[in-house]
């Protein structure tokens, strides 16, 4: 017999339900504070949904802060945030900084002049910096995005929950939304209390989430159904631990190669999209917890309708074969 | 029982060599992509230099040599969004009709007394009239300026509306009218840019109209997003000048009160003008494709009367002598004037296509932007910012892969195997797809396949898992393979499809780089669906065929 790794047992035979009031009142306050932290804190949101330039400079020489500000307070360009930016990627004597400027009353995007009158301040301190990179967005466009950002957040998770709804049953639905507004919410959440940078990026990465986390969810429930047949008598909250159980192994396995490739790309992707890798590695993380503590737990609240004939339909159309000819 | 027949086998085989085919480019892409840039070349020109040459030689033309785009932010350059000022036009219409209208209007003084323009809105025009009680009778009058609308949309609408109310009639463009506007504007607006940008001679630039009234202009290679601006922020320049000679000395003295320009469409010849223009586009109404008295393409222009009468006088005087019309500083055409051109209007002959003629029509009339413009987004990435994201990109990528690879096979042995081959496969297809439809790479599309990298063997765990617990029922090798791939279908559909909606909607929904995102992802969906069922079964198959083992070690 060959090696083999076993992350989970062949057998297990875990309760999910044991500590249901410390696993699913842990994700309930999680999801409060979650969201008192983003109203409380507010979110650190990017040019793309405030508007205003970010410039990207870098240079041999080490970086000075304070340096840099001085040089640019007397532009008088209003609310002005310079960061150092750290990268295992960077040389030694590669020292790069981000300036964020506001958007400047009564201009869409800034002006070539500013800009120019920004670069050519920090020249005049640091003769060795280069301005790798300049995005500015204006209000209008910012505004749009926002809205544009909500929608799809909205539009993403109605079609997930009536996707669910049709292949399974209304109860699932519930389940699933109730799993993704957890995910949803702690992310943002976690953005809120580390205060870093939110832009349209940190949307695809929230959109991805939700994707992730309602794959592993359907994945539960998909095994929940077949169950329900295969146990008819059995009770609800002990079918949903056998089907748990039984997807286990899977469930370790995916987070794990989905986490082992994220991972990789957060430490070794280069800063640029490291907000964007990090909300997803996060994501991945809520999303297996609340697959496996959440989703199944509203479902059981809200209970299932056993003796409605089991048989759905639709699955016929999209299995192979006779999926139930074994039993 | 566990078998796939020839035609399926052939087709899943086909697919991924098809696949494979289709991403080899990139692993090449200097050197395609220098022998795509040659073959343009020689498209456009019809020579190449010896450069050109060795670069066309370089990739074998029988290959595949579609290549994945790379987005501005890993090829670096500048990506802005302009909004159109369309009422602008409207204002411009207004204030063309408002001598028309007086003149009609003052026809009939007798009745409704003296005409004068009231203030009003941009997009109207409102006249005020001596007597309120005839006001009926001078919206009839002020009716006829307006003339029917020939759109698809609008049949049966006049181009104006007019209203009267107390002493003021309302002028303004009906809504079909317009559109109709809007459009023109929006159109001749992008050509003009792109022609702007094209003058560059940059590579590959994207301009094309977003929503109503904006256009998006991004520009790979580019300095920054200012130098962009000042590109399309010059004003087309058109002028007719009288014609001194002809040369092809790019640095021969043109002479005092006389400029030296290039000729647009002929290299190596140059015009010496006289400096000061007779007429310029400023004083041309109108310009469209015509035909000539032989039937050749043309294009006729019209002049407004002051143009009209300076340009009748010199053509009277210069008959059978060339003029030159200049555009952007460099001469697109000198024909020989015919005879004297009275009325303002004439015709353009040369040896034109008819596409050649309408594009030098829409240039004609396009001369400058039709309106002004306002940029709502600048983003400006160096290359070198570019250069970093992918490889960082590529040297994530290449970990990830090898730590699931080893976590595979550490897991499922021979079956991981299978599925690392899989998921090699599933990735050259993403690329090769890619390059099929032109597709763009963004940063975020590089971690779009690094994700997929983990997710995509998601459908083989899923079957892989299945099969262990069939086995432990006790049923033979083959029964629990096939029963191991067909119950794990539904779960594979069901959590894909979700997947799969909101990629759309972020596809939909997005822009830029996050919509490479999305096309990353949809594409890693459908690969990695392919791959995980067809791929990795004919493997299984085939391996089960060879060895029929009696157990499976999983």
């Amino acid at each position: 017999m060959a090696f083999r790794l076993k992350l989970v047992p062949d057998h297990t035979t875990f309760d999910f339900f044991k500590h249901a009031w410390l696993t699913f009142g842990a994700s309930v306050v999680a999801t409060i504070a979650s969201i008192v932290l983003a109203l409380v804190l507010g979110l650190n949101f990017g040019i793309d949904f405030k508007g205003g330039t970010t410039i990207r400079t870098e240079s041999t020489q080490a970086l000075d802060v304070g340096l840099y500000r001085g040089a640019i307070a007397p532009l008088n360009l209003g609310d002005v945030s310079i960061t150092q930016v750290f990268d295992p990627n960077f040389g030694p004597d590669q020292h790069v900084s981000m300036i964020r400027i506001q958007a400047q009353d009564g201009a869409e995007a800034i002006t070539p002049e500013t800009i120019a009158s920004v670069e050519a301040a920090l020249q005049g301190v640091d003769p060795a910096v280069k301005f790798i990179s300049t995005e500015s967005v204006g209000p209008k466009v910012s505004g749009e995005l926002i809205w544009t950002a909500i929608w799809s957040v909205l539009a993403a998770t109605l079609a997930i929950v009536v996707y669910v709804w049709l292949r399974f049953e209304w109860q699932y639905s519930i389940g699933a939304l109730a799993a993704l507004v957890h995910d949803v919410t702690l992310t943002v959440g976690l953005f809120a209390l580390f205060q870093i940078r939110f832009d349209l990026t940190i949307i695809a990465a929230l959109l991805t989430i939700l994707g992730y986390s309602i794959n592993d969810t359907v994945v539960v429930f998909d095994r929940l159904r077949e169950n329900l047949i295969k146990y008819k008598t059995m009770p609800l909250k002990d079918v949903m631990n056998v089907s748990v159980n039984e997807t286990l192994s899977r469930t370790v396995m995916t987070s794990g190669t989905t986490l082992i490739a994220l991972i990789s790309l957060l430490v070794l992707g280069g800063d640029v999209i490291r907000g964007f890798v990090f909300a997803m590695t996060w994501g991945v993380i809520v999303g297996t917890y609340s697959s496996v503590f959440v989703a199944k737990n509203i479902v059981l609240f809200i209970g299932l309708d056993r003796n409605k004939k089991p048989e759905d339909p639709s699955a016929k159309f999209f299995t192979e074969g006779a999926p139930n000819a074994d039993h | 029982m566990l078998q796939i027949p020839l035609w399926k086998r052939v087709i899943i085989i086909g697919l991924c060599l098809l696949g494979l085919a289709m991403a080899a480019p990139n692993l090449f892409y200097p050197r395609v992509e220098a022998h795509n840039d040659a073959v343009a070349a020689l498209e456009k020109t019809g020579a190449l230099t010896d450069a050109q040459a060795a670069a066309r030689a370089g990739w074998p033309d029988f290959l595949p040599s579609g290549l994945v785009n790379l987005g501005l932010d890993l090829r670096g350059g500048a990506h802005l969004l302009a909004e159109v000022h369309l009422a602008e036009v409207y204002k411009a219409r207004m204030d063309a009709i408002w001598p028309e209208a007086r003149k009609v209007l003052a026809a009939e003084r007798a009745t409704i007394g003296a005409v004068r323009r009231a203030p009003s809105p941009q997009d109207e025009l409102r006249i005020q009239i001596g007597n309120p009680e005839q006001i009926a009778r001078a919206v009839e009058v002020a009716r006829t300026l307006a003339s029917p609308v020939v759109t698809l949309t609008g049949v049966g609408q006049n181009d104006l509306e007019v209203t009267g109310e107390g002493d003021t009639i309302t002028i303004r463009l009906s809504p079909s009218e317009q559109a109709a506007t809007d459009d023109r504007t929006m159109q001749q607006s992008l050509e003009i840019v792109r022609r702007r940008v094209d003058a560059a001679g940059t590579r590959e630039p994207t301009i094309m109209r977003q929503g109503q009234d904006r256009i998006l202009i991004q520009v790979p290679g580019i300095g920054s997003a200012a130098e962009l601006k000042a590109l399309i922020g010059t004003t087309a320049k058109l002028t007719f000048h009288a014609v001194v000679g002809r040369g092809s000395n790019p640095d021969a003295a043109p002479g005092a009160g006389n400029i030296l320009l290039p000729a647009a469409d002929q290299d190596g010849l140059y015009y010496v003008l006289d400096q000061v223009p007779v007429v310029t586009g400023d004083e041309l109404t109108d310009a469209r494709p015509d035909t000539d008295q032989n039937g050749y393409p043309a294009v006729a222009f019209r002049f407004n009367p002051t143009g009209a009468r300076t340009f009748g006088d010199y053509t009277a005087a210069n008959i059978g002598q060339p003029f030159a019309i200049v555009l952007d500083g460099k001469v697109i055409s000198a024909p020989t004037i015919q005879s004297h051109i009275a009325g303002g209007s004439g015709i353009i002959t040369g040896r034109f296509s008819v596409q050649e003629a309408t594009d030098l029509a829409l240039l004609l009339r396009a001369g400058a932007l039709p309106a002004g413009m306002t940029f709502l987004e600048e983003r400006t990435v160096g290359p070198e910012l570019g250069q970093d994201s992918i490889d960082a990109g590529r040297i994530a990528a290449g970990v990830g892969l090898v730590a699931v690879v080893g976590f595979m096979v550490a897991s499922y042995g021979l079956f991981g195997v299978f599925a690392a081959v899989a998921l090699l496969i599933n990735i050259a297809m993403i690329f090769g797809f890619m390059s099929m439809i032109g597709g763009t790479l963004t940063l975020p599309g590089i971690a779009g396949i690094v994700l997929t990298i983990g997710t995509a063997v998601d459908a083989n765990v899923l079957v892989f898992e299945r099969i262990r617990e069939e086995m432990r029922h006790a049923k033979g090798p083959a029964r629990a393979i096939e029963l191991g791939y067909e119950k794990a279908m539904s779960a594979i559909v069901d959590a894909n499809v979700t997947t799969f909606i909101t990629g759309v909607i972020l596809f939909v929904l997005g822009a830029g780089p996050v919509r490479g995102f999305a096309v990353t992802l949809i594409i890693g969906i459908v690969t990695s669906v392919f791959t995980a069922i067809w791929v990795t079964r004919l493997m299984v198959t085939v391996w089960f065929a060879r060895r029929r083992p009696k157990t499976l070690v999983l």
